[in-house]
């Protein structure tokens, strides 16, 4: 250990992080405010199930059901799952991860996260001033005609978005500029690959999304008729641009998971990472094909039947980039020395629950079986197990994994293990019991349901309370660890990336002196041949 | 060990920064992209209404900030020139002609904006309304693609500003007058598509 102060110690006070630019700090704020606005999305999602539990008791009425759903998905969307990894981690540790001593445009880092904070702030009190009821996806026509309040919470999507498109420009520029010049392409940890893929992403995909947004107030306030069919707009063409952003957003979504996925496990297999290459282009591949398969969300909204096919077909292509993804975790993991930790445990969790999620995706992506899936609580359960078991699994795998690093503190195992346990099956008696009655034909975003369905309700509700009790008891270890946990050193894992080089926590400037590059970063010892 | 560290790391990477300016022309070019795609569709739709409806507006006008416009791309680029040259006072001069041309752009736009008013043709108007749907769309998409066009004109314009006081201070970055001048040609660029888009399709 140095004596240098780290970045934690290096400037004390509220408005020394308030005007930080250091991409450490930047990292720990977006994390403050990301688990914030979670609790928040978890608080909506935990009233929609109790309210499910007996619709008759009348918990929510009808209206305000409908703004908590809109903004449960707002939330958790906007604001939890697609800034997560890439806010916190890809701030905090890319930069450290090629040798960077900062982002390329530091200042720029800033804006972007109070541009993310009031967008945030807006969507979130919206729902005290007669919030959103349309849904996450604003549809229009009825976006532009309900008297319920969508200008604020589309204002602040507008906002997030171009949080969003500066921080992906931030992570291209900063790849190609700041990477150490000792380290090639082909030596970057994969959470750089898949975070530089994901960045491009960010930056081709959201302005389409926020043009489409600010078109939705015009048309509210000025009527410019592009989305009203008495004036001869078209509203498949909103959907049809809609999803050209938030299917790609998926990926946002992912894709960074992969990379945290990809760093986990080598280091707890403590093996070279199997198929380095395929896994690194796959991110560009599943980027490059997820952006061409919006049309499957509107199946049964009027296409023609060769788009049709077409969009069906490219579906089921991107699932092959995936696949190549697991086998090679999965290979990476043959014969390693194993060790359990709860950050590989929950990025096992992610190949589980993604792989659930993915293969209920294609039976979503058929076009015949789409018919009867679609606007059923199935399609509910599908995404939450890509969105949340696959994403939110791993972005809590990285708060794990990277938690010693970031505060140069360990958080109570036991406690960790038990949070995940609870996490594991309240996810999947909440989830399953929705997909079950999907299948069965319990349509979604209802308030209410036929008494038949009773059952998978009452047993998704329960499976809530546990999921729950396990999101909070995790967060609640990692903040008390924050300032009671026992301090670790520099590298407690044995890992072999950059960050493992420094200090625990890092050093203002990262590197105290030239980063170490002697290895490669998944260069573990040779397995002896038993 | 150093309690007042310094917070920010000085690096000037102007390559970087013309990295950074490109992708956000890009995401820009996507921004009006989309709005492209919605008019492209709705004329694919109304062919015969975007016809009439383009053959009143005042081409003569739209092809006089055309001209307008595109001498302002030449100024601005002689602008960086000089700058790049060290010939900072026709420099400036240059910025500040490239501001009036912008300024002169925005008067005409207005006057072409409110000549439509008197006529009863806005969003939302009666007269409008009235028009077939093509029309409608024409207009709806005509007012919002101009007017977020000329939005863009006043932040260049800013951004120009900006880029003066510096220049004139002495503290320019080797990339800062390029970049301004890069967003500067975007914007002249996407007017060379609405104004063919908008003006010319009527004859």
């Amino acid at each position: 250990m140095t004596m240098e102060a780290s970045y934690l110690t290096v400037r004390r006070g509220p408005w020394s992080w308030l005007t930080t630019t250091d991409h450490k700090r930047i990292g720990v704020l977006y994390l403050a405010g990301i688990l914030t606005f979670f609790l928040i999305g978890v608080t909506f999602g935990f009233l929609i199930r109790l309210h499910l539990l007996d619709p008759s008791a009348g918990l929510l009425p009808n209206e305000t059901y409908n703004r908590i759903l809109t903004l449960h998905g707002v939330v958790m969307i906007f604001l939890f799952i697609i800034p997560g990894i890439p806010s916190v981690f890809g701030n905090f540790f890319l930069p450290i991860l090629i040798g960077a001593r900062d982002v390329a445009f530091p200042r720029l880092n800033l804006l972007s996260w109070y541009l993310y904070m009031a967008g945030g702030l807006l969507a979130v009190v919206s729902v005290a001033v007669g919030g959103p009821d349309t849904g996450w996806t604003f549809y229009v026509p009825y976006s532009f005609r309900t008297g319920a309040n969508v200008t604020w919470p589309l204002t602040g999507a507008f906002l997030i978005g171009w949080s969003s498109i500066l921080t992906g420009i931030n992570f291209v520029a900063t790849v190609h500029r700041l990477r150490d010049p000792r380290m090639g392409w082909w030596q970057m940890p994969l959470f750089v690959w898949a975070s530089y893929a994901t960045a491009w992403v960010q930056i081709i995909a959201t302005p389409v999304v926020g043009i489409l947004l600010l078109l939705v107030l015009a048309e509210r306030f000025l009527g410019i008729g592009i989305f009203d069919p008495t004036r001869g707009g078209d509203p498949i063409l909103y959907q049809h641009v809609f999803w050209i952003y938030s299917h790609p957003a998926v990926y946002i979504m992912v894709l960074p998971a992969m990379g945290v996925v990809s760093e986990v496990i080598a280091t707890f297999a403590r093996r070279t990472i199997f198929g380095y290459r395929f896994i690194a282009m796959s991110s560009i591949a599943i980027a490059a094909i997820g952006s061409l398969v919006w049309g499957h969300h509107m199946f049964t909204s009027g296409m023609a039947d060769e788009a049709r096919i077409v969009f069906s077909f490219l579906t089921f292509l991107v699932a092959v980039p995936s696949a190549i993804k697991v086998f090679n975790w999965v290979a990476t993991l043959y014969r390693g020395s194993i060790e359990l930790s709860p950050a590989l445990l929950l990025s096992l969790f992610f190949v589980a629950l993604f792989a659930i999620g993915g293969l209920t995706g294609l039976m979503l992506a058929s076009l015949s079986t789409d018919i009867h899936l679609h606007d059923t609580s199935f399609v509910v359960a599908h995404f939450h197990y890509t969105m949340f078991g696959g994403a939110g699994s791993v972005f809590f795998s990285a708060c794990h994994y990277w938690f010693p690093k970031m505060f140069g503190r360990m958080y109570n195992r036991k406690v960790a293990y038990a949070a995940i346990a609870l996490f594991f099956v309240g996810f999947n008696l909440t989830y399953m019991s929705l997909m079950v009655a999907g299948a069965a034909g319990m349509p979604r975003r209802y308030a209410d349901y036929l008494p038949e369905y009773a059952p998978y309700h009452h047993l998704s509700t329960y499976g809530s309370w546990i999921l729950v009790a396990g999101v909070l008891t995790m967060i609640g270890n990692l903040v008390v660890s924050m300032v009671r946990g026992p301090k670790v050193p520099a590298n407690p894992y044995g890992g072999k990336t950059l960050e493992w080089s420094i200090p625990s926590p890092p050093p203002h400037e990262n590197f105290v002196g030239e980063p170490d590059l002697s290895h490669g970063p998944y260069e573990y010892p040779v397995e002896v041949e038993r | 060990m150093n309690t007042a560290a310094p917070e920010a790391l000085s690096h000037v990477d102007p390559e970087a920064n013309r990295i950074g300016m490109w992708l956000f022309l890009l995401t820009e070019v996507l921004l009006f992209g989309t709005l492209f795609i919605f008019y492209a569709a709705y004329f694919r739709a109304h062919p015969a209404d975007y016809h009439l409806a383009a053959g009143r507006l005042d081409r003569w006008v739209g092809a006089f900030n055309t001209v307008v416009l595109l001498t302002s791309s030449l100024t601005m680029a002689l602008a960086i020139h000089a700058v790049r040259h060290g010939a900072r006072e026709s420099g400036l001069r240059f910025l500040l002609a490239t501001v009036s041309l912008g300024l002169l752009f925005l008067v005409v736009k207005g006057f072409e904006w409110s000549h439509k008013f008197e006529v009863g043709i806005y969003l939302n108007s009666d007269v409008l309304l009235a028009l077939p749907q093509g029309q409608i769309l024409f207009y709806g998409l005509y007012f919002t693609m101009t007017g977020l066009h000329a939005l863009h004109v006043l932040i260049g314009m800013g951004v120009i500003l900006f880029v003066f006081a510096r220049v004139r201070a002495r503290r320019e970055t080797p990339s800062l007058v390029e970049n301004a001048g890069l967003y500067w040609h975007l914007v002249d660029l996407v007017w060379i598509y609405l104004f063919p888009l908008f003006y010319l399709i009527g004859r």
